[in-house]
């Protein structure tokens, strides 16, 4: 406990590092996913493949994406652009597949419903369709969220400092409160986050609590090999 | 005037939805497509507003082919009502109510003031203005479908069996206020239902159709029933039994009306007596 007293400061700073660095691997995927999810519902024939190619990104094991990305892409293994890069990867695979389903749980006969009003394609996609498959794609974007704060510890491996320099360094000089401390600062991380998101959810999603048949939250989560 | 030029729509996979369909639907009258499911009349109403594009044929609003205009400024101008409602379920009714006011560039304000006279119009509470849809029945639903239907004040309604998921005690009173404001407002409705007994109650002329669309008779409700064109329609509007088959019996106060189930209808009364 004296351990964590003393190092307050380096845990903060380094708990800023690790939120950075997965905040924009979520930012990134999630920019990535939806154009992708859209192709993936709207037209039929590619769906499958985009589905599971996204999908089987999520079974490359992390360690070996972070040695391979930076050979294929040509920036330094050791940098941080490679542990984003890897993180926004796996939030992609995720949430490509929460962003169809999300628009396949929009209701036929409200799109229907839509294009009778007079909604032209385009704004009948940003105000009808996406905000409908907004709960689902929410509930995509929370796993996203948690499983990548877990999986930026491993950039330690490679050299990039975040939380996972608290379990190495614990590790190596036999320090358990710096291990647990770092385990902890994860957990706590996720968990805000993940608590933000829902409250955002339900200030921009207004209707999902008074309806009273919300819609299921259905995330099909791939099986990813361990790290 | 609404006018359907030897329609047909077929779809890729080799089923004709509508045969060769022409019918002319005056201007402020209530037409009612009447058929079973599958028998395209969805179809042709959906061609009105080009949701449903012919294989062949035009279809004419007020002599001009409805083929020549813009899908989404047409669709705008024309009010649609559609079955279990269609409403956004992340709207509030008064949203609803406003889309397509919304969509044509009225001020929030101004749409939010005429959507609210609607809510009026069609017998709702206005405390439910802030609702969410799945807050409401499914009759309360159908009204809110209904006015936004009427919102943008459109010459032309379609209706899409608005009244075929909710209770018939809903229905009846849905039925009696879409005659009332058919009193009121004199639109072009076009109305599909699969109800006969509806189709009677609201329709000025009303349209029997068989597999394809094709039509089986066309009339007046009181055309119809005085003259079934064939066996089919004398079996499809129950003249030769069940309710409208009705009988004469005396009775020691006069004579009355009996329907096959011994059921007494109403009484028989002289012209002028």
């Amino acid at each position: 406990m004296s351990w964590v007293l003393d190092n307050v400061d380096l845990i903060l700073q380094l708990a800023v590092v690790h939120l950075r660095q997965c905040v924009i691997a979520i930012l990134l995927g999630s920019l990535i996913a939806l154009p992708l999810g859209w192709v993936a519902w709207r037209y039929r024939l590619v769906r499958g493949p985009v589905i599971v190619l996204t999908g089987l990104l999520y079974t490359i094991p992390s360690l070996a994406l972070l040695i391979l990305m930076p050979a294929v892409l040509g920036y330094s293994a050791i940098s941080e652009t490679n542990l984003v890069v890897a993180l926004t990867i796996y939030a992609v695979a995720i949430l490509v597949r929460s962003v169809a389903d999300g628009l396949d749980s929009v209701d036929a006969a409200v799109r229907q419903a839509a294009t009778a009003m007079g909604y032209g394609g385009f704004r009948r996609f940003w105000t009808v369709d996406l905000p409908l498959a907004g709960p689902v794609i929410l509930a995509g974007l929370r796993v996203a969220a948690v499983s990548t704060i877990s999986l930026a510890t491993v950039g330690i491996l490679i050299g990039v400092t975040n939380l996972g320099y608290l379990f190495e360094n614990g590790l190596q000089r036999r320090i358990v409160a710096e291990v647990l401390a770092g385990v902890l600062a994860v957990v706590v991380i996720a968990l805000v986050i993940d608590l933000l998101l829902m409250l955002a959810g339900r200030a921009i999603m207004p209707w999902t609590r008074a309806s009273t048949n919300a819609t299921a939250r259905r995330v099909r989560l791939p099986v990813r090999a361990a790290a | 005037m609404i006018e359907f030029r030897s329609v047909a729509k077929r779809f890729p996979d080799g089923t004709v939805a509508v045969d060769d369909f022409s019918l002319v639907l005056p201007s402020r009258q209530t037409t009612v497509f009447v058929g079973s499911s599958g028998c395209g009349k969805t179809t042709l109403l959906r061609m009105i507003n080009r949701m449903v594009e012919p294989s062949s044929g035009e279809v004419e609003i007020d002599g001009e082919s409805v083929l020549g205009k813009d899908p989404v400024a047409l669709r705008r101008s024309i009010g649609y009502v559609m079955q279990n409602s269609g409403l956004m379920p992340h709207f509030t009714v008064i949203d609803n109510v406003a889309t397509v006011l919304r969509l044509v560039g009225v001020q929030k304000r101004a749409a939010h003031e005429r959507a609210r006279e609607l809510l009026e119009v069609v017998g709702l509470d206005l405390a439910l203005a802030d609702r969410y849809p799945s807050q409401l029945s499914g009759g309360q639903q159908q009204r809110v479908g209904v006015a936004r239907g009427l919102a943008a004040d459109p010459n032309i309604l379609l209706m899409d069996e608005p009244f075929g998921a909710v209770d018939p005690i809903v229905r009846a009173d849905l039925q009696q206020e879409l005659i009332r404001l058919q009193r009121d407002l004199d639109k072009t409705v076009v109305f599909v239902t699969h109800d006969i007994d509806e189709a009677f109650l609201l329709g000025d002329q009303v349209v029997i159709l068989d597999k394809g669309a094709r039509v089986i008779q066309v009339g007046s409700p009181s055309e119809i029933i005085d003259n079934p064109a064939d066996e089919f329609v004398s079996a499809f509007i129950g003249v030769e039994r069940g309710r409208r088959a009705l009988r004469i019996k005396e009775t020691p106060h006069g004579r009355v009306l009996v329907d096959s189930e011994g059921r007494t209808q109403g009484a028989l009364v002289e012209d002028g007596g």
